[in-house]
């Protein structure tokens, strides 16, 4: 080695040694840096803001310094002192003016339901009275609010309700996390399962995971022959499968989902198929999209290439003379397909069926398009509190629950394939 | 194929079992895509054959459909989007993942493996958590409902199919032939041009033809991100099958399929080019 290494005499002798060990991986490592660090802004950068974003919630802490300055102490008994009532007449009334306490007033009723009414009502009033107050004379200390704030609402004078604000005003929080894995907060203000009947994000990672796996294992079965196909077929006619399968591949999502509304819908083709040969009467029309039917069809269909491609190049590399040599063994077909083939192909199939579940499980557009009310899966409740009820820190923990579950099958997936294998068929 | 002669009538009907649900797979694979065609020349506003279409009436097919697509700027504006955030996003995408690719190609690369996994992990994260994280992300550096927003994530979602092509192309790749372009007084960039550049050419096109269609068929982005401005070809879509769905769509959807066709010939022959190259290397 070390009498290899010495610099023979035609080599120019100027570059000292370290440059010489440390240029190739510099230069290396500079060509990978920009799309290093553009993938650790645009992308990571990201993936931290959703993860902050879940635990992390300052909105109603800066919204109401005081009043959390004043509940700071207090044990969460009885009712909290004279100093929190008149904090919170204060921020509550300021608020208002300033157009800002909707806001706060939303994310405390995310935490016991019914405070937004309170809060939005309740400073309503609370502003008549401090006019009132000052017209009299009155002085508005820590008693007069306490006085007045429980004859506006007797909520006031209940601790549960003080603890949802308090709970509310704590930057760093579980509570999105509690609340996507369906706890709720009790009376005392610890938490809870919630009763079976208001249970809605389990059992939707359920529904999610049960259809993941159905549609994988759909893909499995209809791409298993297929792929088998593909591999056993004359080099013309496999490359002209293999167009098959490679075309829904590249075409546009919305083009598939369209194509399946066209297909399955009350008026679609295959209804009007199977009234015109007379297989169902005209009022008999099967519902077959907008439901878990159409959400299963138009997954499997968009998700099958994913399994066939990783199939099919285990499946080319299997020589066909092993099966001819099991049947001259004796073997039955079914026999030698079961002791011979499928072993074989199991890198396959574990690569392409671990693939097209993690993509199934993040599926969004297809189940929000052809899934009506009981196709929804996990993906679209995510949507709906990051577009419409605009919960976003619920929004965060749900999304980061998701990327836990997909994180772990990638490690699966690192151990068995290679994380640094993904092909593209 | 098995001897003929060892079959039983049981293999037999397995057989024809096995060849009918092929075909009944490739039917459902294709048949979704293909039947959208015919239907896109429909004269009449429906979505299913008319008697007319089914009796090959000439005057039940016609191009209304692909006039009304043209019609107004109801989905020219779209389609002018798709194609602006596209080619930003690829352009970006190829510069940034052929230089990386040739990085990790490198045997000198340091941490190959954690720096591939990294790049690689926008295509592999289910797009609506990617989604939900840039939404929140770029909402608080105002890029939300901007172009650039939308084209910097189409980039980083685009950006690791071009580290695959190319890193394909690469492997194998002998590097001592580039010490020998520079011991032939070549210079760095004299040497990749004339060298390396030819290699990988075919992995520079197919991944960016696999970058710009994952631009041009995102969706959940420019639903989270995306303002009235930014209103892509999925957008429309999107819109048009929520809301009321013309026939039009389907003339879009037509046009959108020649497109993957278009696509898919062009990679696949880079492919056979670049498989038929490496053979005649070895």
């Amino acid at each position: 080695m070390t009498s290899q290494g010495s610099p023979s005499v035609s080599q120019p002798p100027a570059r000292p040694l370290w440059r010489r060990a440390l240029g190739p991986r510099l230069r290396a490592a500079g060509l990978a840096l920009p799309l290093v660090a553009f993938v650790s802004v645009t992308f990571l950068g990201p993936m931290l803001s959703l993860l902050t974003k879940s635990f992390y919630d300052p909105e109603v802490a800066d919204a109401l310094p005081e009043t959390m300055a004043a509940l700071r102490d207090w044990d969460g008994q009885g009712t909290p002192s004279d100093e929190a009532f008149a904090a919170v007449a204060r921020e509550f009334v300021a608020a208002r003016q300033e157009r800002t306490l909707g806001r706060t007033a939303n994310r405390v009723n995310r935490v016991v339901s019914g405070m937004r009414s309170t809060i939005m009502g309740g400073s309503r009033e609370m502003v008549d009275a401090a006019a009132a107050a000052e017209a009299a004379g009155v002085e508005m200390d820590g008693a007069f609010w306490r006085e007045t704030m429980i004859g506006i609402d007797s909520r006031w004078g209940e601790p549960e309700h003080w603890r949802a604000l308090q709970a509310a005003g704590q930057r760093l929080t579980a509570r999105h996390y509690l609340k996507a894995l369906d706890f709720e907060r009790g009376p005392d203000g610890g938490y809870q399962r919630a009763p079976e009947v208001w249970r809605i994000y389990v059992p939707l990672f359920w529904r999610t995971f049960l259809v993941s796996l159905g549609v994988t294992l759909l893909c499995l079965v209809i791409g298993y022959p297929v792929a088998h196909m593909i591999a056993n077929s004359p080099p013309k006619r496999a490359n002209v499968l293999l167009l098959l399968v490679l075309l829904p591949f590249w075409t546009s999502l919305l083009v598939r989902t369209t194509s399946w509304i066209v297909l399955l819908q009350n008026q679609g083709i295959v209804n009007d198929f199977l009234v015109a040969i007379g297989l169902i009467g005209d009022d008999g029309r099967i519902a077959m999209i907008y439901n878990m039917t159409g959400t299963f069809v138009a997954m499997t269909h968009v998700l099958l290439p994913f399994l066939v491609l990783p199939l099919y190049s285990v499946m080319r590399a299997i020589p066909p003379a092993h099966m001819n040599a099991a049947v001259s063994l004796g073997a039955t077909p079914f026999q030698a397909l079961r002791r011979v083939y499928w072993p074989q192909t199991l890198p396959g199939v574990g690569a392409g069926c671990l693939l097209t579940f993690i993509l199934a499980i993040g599926y969004y557009i297809t189940p929000a398009l052809v899934g009506g009310q009981s196709g929804q899966l996990i993906s679209n409740m995510i949507a709906y509190h990051v577009q419409t009820s605009l919960n976003w820190g619920l929004a965060a923990a749900l999304a980061a629950l998701l990327l836990g579950g997909v994180t772990l099958l990638y490690v699966v997936y690192d151990r068995l394939v290679g994380i640094d294998r993904i092909g593209l068929g | 194929m098995m001897a003929a002669t060892a079959v039983s009538p049981g293999y037999r009907v397995a057989r024809w079992g096995y060849l009918a649900f092929c075909v009944a797979a490739f039917v459902f694979l294709i048949a979704p895509i293909l039947v959208l065609v015919p239907l896109s020349f429909n004269a009449e506003p429906y979505f299913t054959f008319t008697e007319g279409m089914l009796r090959f009436d000439p005057e039940a097919y016609s191009l209304r459909w692909y006039r009304s697509m043209f019609d107004g700027d109801e989905w020219t504006r779209p389609l002018a989007n798709s194609l602006i955030i596209g080619i930003s996003a690829t352009v970006v995408a190829t510069v940034l993942g052929a230089a990386a690719a040739l990085g990790l190609a490198h045997p000198a690369m340091p941490g190959r493996k954690i720096v591939t996994a990294l790049l690689i992990s926008p295509m592999i994260t289910p797009v609506i958590i990617a989604g939900v994280g840039m939404f929140f992300f770029y909402s608080n550096l105002g890029l939300a409902q901007t172009h650039i927003g939308i084209i910097l994530a189409h980039a980083v979602f685009g950006a690791p199919f071009v580290v695959i092509t190319v890193s394909a192309t690469l492997a194998g790749f002998d590097w001592t032939v580039m010490r020998a372009a520079a011991n032939l007084g070549a210079n760095p960039l004299v040497a990749f041009r004339r060298v390396q550049l030819p290699l990988i050419l075919p992995g520079v096109i197919s991944g960016s033809l696999f970058a710009f269609a994952a631009s041009f068929d995102e969706l959940v982005i420019v639903l989270f991100m995306g303002g009235l401005e930014q209103r892509t070809l999925p957008r429309q879509m999107w819109s048009g099958i929520r809301e009321e769905i013309s026939p039009t769509i389907l003339a879009v959807a037509t046009f959108l399929i020649v497109f993957a066709l278009l696509a898919l010939s062009t990679v696949e022959w880079l492919r056979r080019r670049g498989a038929a190259g490496g053979q005649r290397a070895g």
